[in-house]
């Protein structure tokens, strides 16, 4: 079980990664992530917490770090209205799994909860579930071997030993 | 056959959708919006900053080579002329993977997106990657060509293969005839300026209308080049006769474009209609490309002319400029720095004595390269120094000290704006103001 961050509409790349951040490595840059809008964020976060929000997720430059400082932090995914289309493809590249609602308005800040980007649901600790849209199929075998260098990398060793 | 834009038919194909052998009514490159593909890459562009450097490890730790060498293509432009240790290492390694790989690689002969085309690698209907935030600019073509990062690119050198979202297309329609004093460049900042550098939203823009049809193929390249700035994955123009005959010129191969449109009745994401006739020169005030307003209202003072880049130093570019430079000096105390994008582009210029009238204007002639658009180089904008520019990008700190003030403009305003010392209309000295 994780918890539920909840987020608005357009939180963008400098939002996740501060670019005054950018040169210290992306422990240092993961430790500002979200500050702007939830100044205790990257200190109470914990590996398999949810981010849930609103539209265009992700907008802005097209620094693969707003996703990596997600990944560094053990985001098990987010779940939104929209994604901004270089951070949606930057997240599957790294294995963040990324889900679009179309419904969010139930979930509530501080919920329990687990993602199930396979099955394409958000399962609430009280029982119900959001439902989620699916992963093509080419998305998630890229997010299930972790993004796209180990996707890659097991499919040309398994290409070598036939 | 239900009507498909134009991006639909080109990733419809590369992803292996238009069925020859389907029955005629549901034959064609049925692809959705929305729709996740994967799409085999005719063409991948790698340059000396993003390229080998980056790649190189990636494919390393995979174990790979190239998934096909003739489909590469390596041009060197972010750190020519190598005035710096660490540009002059970056060159050396490009060029010694460039050797031990085998692709085609331009060398110090100018700025990728115009070297490209010019040497004929692009053609309409190919599907196409680079690795540069400005590969739109292959849109001009009719070409689907799109920029990713190091990592995507890493992985489509060792596959072939990418896979993207199928965008929807808003479509942006410029209809009467650009006046004299105007350029693509000021149809793009005013765009900028009205949609926002989101306004794309990673959608496939496409450009249309009777303003385009008129534009030369290196203007319609200005158009595609900052659908960056717009934030849209590509922009597309389709492909007519004067598309065709400069490939052939090139000694490119323009094979069957004359389908590649968007059909009427295809399902827009949206629709824009602009005038050109009534456009009057714009600028982009510090620091973004969308704070765009017409030159005739911005009045800075500047120290440094800079007519360079992609964006802003092609031949046709050049060309402009020197109408207005012809005869005249930049005003005391100002600096005209010229970078021609590509080393064709300026023997052109020179033949045809434009190279001439930058000498005589006092003009510092820099290297075919992208220079201090990039920022990587010795000549860098110092502290509190005014710019105008004909780039793409106005960010803080991008071309210099980040105290420096960068105004865009055309290549056109750009060289008024030296003569008079100030930002100007460059109608004023065209007298059709
Ligand atoms: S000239 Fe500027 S915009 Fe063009 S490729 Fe070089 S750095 Fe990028």
């Amino acid at each position: 079980m994780g918890r539920i961050f909840r987020l608005g509409d357009d939180i963008d790349t400098d939002q996740l990664a501060p670019g005054r951040y950018m040169r210290g490595g992306i422990a240092a840059l993961a430790a500002h992530c979200l500050e702007t809008v939830r100044p205790d964020f990257a200190r109470i976060v914990q590996p398999g917490d949810i981010l849930v929000a609103g539209r265009n997720f992700g907008m802005g430059s097209s620094r693969e770090q707003a996703a990596e400082a997600l990944r560094y932090l053990g985001l098990a995914g987010v779940v939104a209205l929209s994604f901004a289309g270089i951070f949606y493809r930057n997240a599957i590249n790294l294995g963040l799994p990324v889900l679009t609602a179309s419904d969010v308005a139930a979930v509530e800040d501080g919920a329990a909860a687990t993602l199930d980007p396979v099955a394409g649901a958000l399962r609430l600790a009280g029982g119900a579930a959001i439902v989620l849209d699916p992963l093509p199929e080419n998305l998630r075998a890229i997010i299930d071997a972790g993004g796209l260098v180990p996707f890659l990398k097991a499919r040309f060793a398994s290409a070598a030993t036939p | 056959m239900p009507a498909t834009t134009l991006a639909q038919k080109i990733i419809g194909r590369a992803a292996g959708r238009s069925a020859p052998s389907a029955p005629s009514a549901v034959a064609g490159p049925v692809v959705t919006p929305g729709e996740v593909v994967t799409a085999r890459v005719d063409l991948a562009m790698i340059h000396d900053s993003g390229g080998p450097r980056r790649v190189e490890p990636i494919l390393r730790e995979l174990g790979v080579g190239l998934w096909d060498r003739d489909r590469v293509v390596l041009i060197s432009d972010h750190f020519v002329p190598g005035d710096t240790e660490e540009g002059a290492g970056i060159l050396a390694l490009t060029r010694a993977w460039a050797a031990e790989n085998g692709v085609a690689f331009h060398d110090g002969e100018g700025i990728c997106h115009v070297v490209l085309p010019e040497r004929g690698h692009l053609a309409p209907g190919m599907f196409v990657v680079g690795g540069d935030s400005h590969s739109p600019t292959g849109g001009a073509f009719g070409a689907y060509m799109f920029g990713i990062g190091a990592t995507e690119m890493a992985g489509v050198l060792a596959t072939g293969e990418i896979w993207l979202r199928v965008p929807g297309t808003i479509l942006i329609e410029w209809q009467g005839r650009l006046g004299p004093g105007l350029m693509a460049k000021d149809m793009m900042l005013a765009l900028c300026g009205r949609l926002g550098m989101d306004g794309g939203q990673y959608q496939a823009v496409e450009y249309t209308g009777p303003a385009i049809a008129a534009l030369t193929m290196q203007e319609r390249m200005t158009l595609s080049n900052m659908a960056a700035e717009l934030g849209a994955q590509v922009g597309l123009i389709a492909p007519d006769r004067v598309t065709a005959a400069y490939i052939e010129a090139a000694g490119g191969q323009p094979g069957a474009w004359q389908g590649l449109v968007t059909d009427p009745g295809a399902a827009l994401a949206a629709h824009h209609r602009f005038d050109a006739s009534s456009l009057a020169p714009q600028v982009a005030a510090p620091h973004s490309p969308a704070n765009a307003g017409p030159a005739c209202e911005a009045g800075a003072a500047v120290d440094v002319a800079y007519i360079g880049a992609c964006t802003g130093a092609k031949y046709a570019d050049l060309a402009a400029a020197a109408g207005i430079l012809q005869g005249r000096r930049p005003a005391p105390g100002i600096t005209l720095l010229v970078a021609p994008a590509s080393r064709r582009d300026q023997d052109r210029a020179a033949r045809e004595g434009i190279m001439g009238v930058f000498e005589a204007a006092g003009a510092r002639i820099l290297p075919n390269a992208c220079g201090i658009c990039a920022g990587y180089g010795a000549d860098r904008l110092e502290a509190g120094i005014t710019c105008i520019s004909s780039t793409a990008r106005n960010f803080k700190g991008r071309m210099g000290d980040p105290s420096a003030q960068v105004w865009l403009g055309s290549p056109l305003t750009v060289a008024a704006s030296a003569v008079a010392g100030r930002i100007t209309d460059p109608r004023e000295m065209m007298g059709a103001a």
